[in-house]
């Protein structure tokens, strides 16, 4: 009997093939929205994570100064890190893989007749191995490179690709600032990060060099800490902070002059609010589907007005009230569970796309499929309900006079 | 007589509207039909008979009085126990055919079966029955547009007596045909009335068309006018 009904549903939607198109379009739109919203939503959280886990795992940074706090006084000058700190960690710290003093800075770099601008970073080997960085080709610094400033450099991808093409960069000099260097090797590429900059636009030279030749003093700006596995991120974060104050000589009545920044915890913090965004936008699409709801009401009902002999003659042969109330309910059903199905396809395929051209990963949640399934069947029951019962409940003398 | 008659009317009124717009379409009817009779009613517009026939099919109910069909009080029951029974015991045959468009001859004759929840194959084999016998055999597949006003208004027949009903009304049956096709859809109503002994209840307006039926019974602003009975048939 249920299975007739379908058929019959079926045929009834087939029959109207365009205007139960349309109607359908609001339910595959409302889905489709909803299930793009999702699954790129979540893709956004993923790369969000990957991203942050990619600067290196369980990874902290140490910069001069307070964080900056939204109105709070100015902060007094600051006082910068120095090797005495990056010595005070290396030898003190307990629990961490890796610390790495770091300074930064966008310059010019020229090869033959090409030039572009660089990330140029003066560190140390430590900072491959704190930012999981790996050597593809070439070599990382030899420690007499470090220790003596070398002109030694590392370049990422998009480094070589400008100025080498297909060749090989190793042995290449090329001029950084107002200096020359020699690369020694080539970074594994780490793309495009979540916030749209190219990771691999970078150059890395020993650090002493960098000071000398490009920033012309002895700071350090940054100092990178990866914890290992078997100790949490927070309890190295406190050792750090411990060994900061007692070596920069922050006495117990005040602040610390640094910060430490656990980028774990930032990560998780990115990634939840990415998932509340993604949430409030499925929400939005939300709408589209009550929206698609009510357009099946609207044609249900027309249906019913349309078929209100056939509802008469159904009723005069013997058909039960709820015959009629289920024939159009399933109706109902099946066009809004087609949408839907139509939905699902539509808004993964744009899901999919989108993930491409983004570069993010394509994440689509059974979950989520399932729900929408649900979602739009249980549409059809609750906006087709209404015309279903006032089919129902027409006299079959009225409905068999109805022309 | 020890058969109790398939249809009483017990003093049946029937008003539509009220205050000055009241009419009693039905104006304290009685009367009685036994099983296996063949029973025209007549009478002009606005005489109450088609009010009287969609009771005597349980599509109505009479405002007073009583209505018993097969000694169960008709007049009575909800919408959906009426519906039981006119899918259990009365078959209908409108004026217009009132076939469903765009669905094949068989799938009409099908449709009171399957409210009856007669299993698909059991259906279809008693809907080539049914055709047979109206002599629609080979026009299984022919939809309402396909086929003939005859035709359809044998399919209609075929969907009324599908289900073996021991009632037949039928409003005009012949109202939308033509002088030959008209008798030879009474013959086959008659021939179902004598060979199965099928109780018929005709609404018409054309005497050589009530000639057909043992009784008629003339209707005249909400009361029975004449009640005769065919000297042969008696």
């Amino acid at each position: 009997m249920l299975w007739e009904t379908i058929r019959l549903a079926l045929r009834s939607v087939r029959r109207n093939a365009l205007r139960s198109f349309l109607t359908l379009l609001g339910i595959v739109i409302g889905v489709a929205a909803v299930i793009a919203m999702l699954t790129i939503g979540s893709g956004t959280t993923e790369k969000v994570k990957s991203d942050i886990s990619r600067l290196g795992s369980n990874l902290l940074v140490v910069r001069a100064g307070r964080p900056p706090v939204p109105g709070s006084a100015p902060q007094p000058a600051i006082r910068p890190l120095g090797e005495k700190e990056v010595g005070a960690l290396v030898t003190h710290l307990e629990g961490a893989r890796a610390v790495s003093p770091a300074s930064q800075k966008q310059v010019r770099v020229i090869f033959g007749t090409e030039s572009l601008t660089v990330a140029v970073t003066g560190t140390d080997n430590a900072y491959l191995e704190a930012r999981d960085w790996k050597v593809v080709s070439g070599r990382p610094f030899t420690d007499s490179e470090v220790r003596g400033g070398v002109n030694a450099c590392l370049i990422g991808e998009t480094v070589r690709q400008q100025f080498f093409g297909a060749g090989d960069p190793d042995g290449a000099r090329i001029r950084v600032g107002r200096m020359s260097c020699k690369v020694v090797g080539l970074l594994e590429p780490k793309g495009y990060s979540g916030f749209g900059q190219d990771q691999d636009n970078v150059l890395l030279m020993p650090l002493a060099a960098y000071q000398r030749r490009i920033a012309g003093n002895r700071d350090i700006e940054t100092i990178y800490v990866a914890a290992d596995d078997a100790t949490p991120t927070s309890v190295v974060q406190t050792r750090m902070e411990d060994i900061l104050r007692d070596s920069r000589r922050v006495t117990a009545d005040r602040e610390d002059d640094f910060s430490v920044r656990d980028m774990t915890q930032i990560a998780d913090a990115m990634a939840s609010a990415t998932t509340t965004m993604t949430g409030m936008l499925g929400a939005v699409a939300g709408v589209s589907l009550l929206v698609g709801g009510i357009g099946i009401m609207n044609i249900m009902l027309v249906s019913v007005t349309e078929r209100t002999r056939e509802i008469g003659i159904r009723l005069a042969i013997g058909a039960h009230e709820k015959h009629i109330l289920v024939q159009f309910l399933v109706e109902a059903t099946v066009l809004s569970l087609l949408g839907g199905l139509i939905g699902i396809a539509l808004g993964l395929g744009i899901a999919g796309a989108t993930s491409m051209a983004l570069s993010i990963p394509f994440a689509p949640s059974l979950a989520v499929v399932l729900l929408a399934v649900g979602f739009s069947a249980l549409i059809g029951m609750v906006f087709g309900f209404f015309p279903a019962l006032r089919g129902a409940r027409l006299d079959p003398i009225e409905a068999l006079r109805h022309e | 007589m020890a058969e109790p008659p398939l249809i009483v009317f017990e003093k049946v009124w029937k008003t539509y509207g009220s205050g000055v717009t009241e009419v009693n379409a039905l104006a304290g009817i009685d009367l009685s039909i036994r099983r296996g009779e063949f029973v025209a009613i007549m009478g002009p517009s606005g005489s109450g008979k088609s009010t009287a026939m969609n009771i005597v099919g349980c599509l109505d109910t009479p405002t007073s009085g009583r209505y018993d069909f097969m000694g169960a009080d008709a007049g009575r029951l909800d919408r959906n126990r009426r519906a039981l029974l006119r899918n259990l015991y009365i078959g209908f045959v409108f004026q217009g055919y009132n076939l469903l468009p765009r669905t094949t001859a068989a799938e009409n004759v099908e449709l009171p079966l399957i409210y009856r929840g007669v299993a698909a194959h059991e259906r279809r084999e008693l809907a080539m029955k049914a055709l047979a016998e109206v002599g629609l055999d080979g026009r299984e597949h022919h939809t309402p547009a396909e086929l003939s006003g005859g035709q359809q208004q044998r399919v209609a027949i075929a969907r009324a007596i599908v289900t073996r009903p021991t009632l037949l009304v039928a409003d005009e049956p012949t109202g939308n045909l033509d002088t030959a096709r008209s008798h030879e859809i009474m013959d086959l109503l008659t021939r179902l009335n004598e060979e199965h002994g099928l109780t018929i209840v005709m609404v018409t307006h054309e005497a050589d068309i009530a000639t057909y039926a043992g009784r008629t019974i003339a209707f005249r602003d909400g009361h029975v006018a004449s009640d005769t009975i065919k000297l042969e048939a008696a």
